[in-house]
């Protein structure tokens, strides 16, 4: 009888030196098994794109988180991108004005899901010096993810909180909590153009 | 500045050519002020404004709580050709905060006037547009009033979320 190729098995394609239990272990060494989620959650953890988006003098510590001694390239997140759409960490690096925070809320609302906040500062958790009229706590209109506290905080606590917010990501916690601050669902997908007909341009 | 004797011959310019402007001098640490009567201040900045200080540097307001009359709007002048200023001081109470807007004489008045409108609610008279300038427009209350609450927003921390009523809004 004519052997067919579907008839050959997998482990008799793999021609070499090794045989039997040394494959096996061979194979075992080589393969890893997880599922698609963890995947998912491992590759998004290391390609955070944060928003360009500086408040006030925390942003400087931003900027130097960026640089070389610090350096958050190496955790793959240094590629600061200049749209909401395109970014999917929000620093908010900063005091947060009562009439900044209408902006703020809209620009978090535009980021593409999944999307997460970091409040950077004693300014934007808990209003820091400014207790007054002017200045209004993130946690009031928006969800944060993480608290770096600190007047600036120093890039190493900048990039401390990065890092926290990386182990969150890849343990996948429950984002329900976001429920309560109505923020699903708000990117604000405008409907397609609609086509017109060509006697339309005429007229 | 002027010194004392040429606060008071300016003021008795002043004087002559609005009556009763003037209700007071001050010559205090090199720097002298004319306190005046709210109705006249377009005609006593143009009469000084004659005498040489035509740059309207600053308008700023000040609360005086508790006395009274309460708001107060200053006017520095400075006089650029012999480097030489002096300050216009009045006083209007809090229950009509009403003010001439000089802004029609003086255009650099125009944000300066919006502010203290905004931060102490003097309404100046015949400015141009007089809207909020620093707060959002539907705020409620003049935050620098000195009898304006403290610590607007209650700053929401892990143990005082349950009594923090309606902390989301």
């Amino acid at each position: 009888m004519e052997v067919t190729r579907q008839e050959i098995r997998a482990s008799d394609r793999l021609r070499g030196d090794l045989v039997g239990e040394e494959l096996e272990r061979y194979v075992e060494q080589r393969l890893l098994t997880t599922t698609l989620e963890r995947a998912l959650n491992w590759g998004r953890s290391n390609a955070i794109f944060p928003a360009t988006f500086g408040l006030a003098c925390c942003a400087i510590e931003m900027m130097t988180v960026v640089a070389g001694r610090m350096d958050i390239a190496r955790f793959g997140a240094e590629a600061f991108r200049a749209s909401p759409r395109q970014a999917d960490l929000l620093i908010l690096s900063g005091r947060v004005s009562i009439k900044m925070a209408p902006v703020v809320r809209r620009i978090y609302d535009q980021m593409l899901e999944p999307k997460w906040v970091i409040a950077m500062g004693a300014c934007s958790s808990s209003m820091g010096v400014f207790n007054n009229y002017a200045i209004v706590p993130a946690d009031k209109f928006m969800p944060v993810d993480v608290h770096v506290p600190g007047c600036p905080p120093r890039p190493e606590a900048l990039m401390h909180g990065i890092l926290k917010l990386r182990a969150k990501i890849q343990s996948n916690p429950d984002l329900g909590w976001r429920d309560r601050y109505q923020a699903h669902g708000t990117e604000e997908i405008l409907p397609q153009a609609p086509v017109l007909p060509p006697e339309h341009h005429l007229a | 500045m002027p010194d004392a004797t040429g606060l008071e011959l300016l003021a008795q310019k002043v004087s002559a050519a609005h009556a009763h402007s003037v209700l007071d001098t001050l010559h205090f640490r090199e720097r002298s002020t004319l306190v005046i009567d709210p109705v006249a201040v377009r005609g006593v900045l143009e009469t000084l404004r004659g005498e040489g200080y035509g740059f309207l540097a600053s308008v700023h307001g000040v609360d005086y709580y508790p006395e009274e009359p309460r708001l107060g709007v200053h006017y520095e002048l400075l006089d650029m050709s012999r480097v030489d200023r002096v300050t216009v001081k009045l006083r209007v109470a809090s229950d009509a905060p009403e003010v001439d807007s000089v802004t029609p004489d003086w255009p650099t008045a125009d944000h300066q006037e919006r502010e203290i409108y905004d931060m102490f609610g003097v309404v100046f008279r015949g400015h141009p547009d007089l809207r909020r300038i620093l707060m959002p427009e539907d705020y409620e209350g003049h935050p620098q009033r000195r009898d304006f609450p403290i610590g607007g927003e209650p700053v929401l921390f892990t143990h005082n979320e349950p009594t923090t009523p309606q902390w989301w809004r």
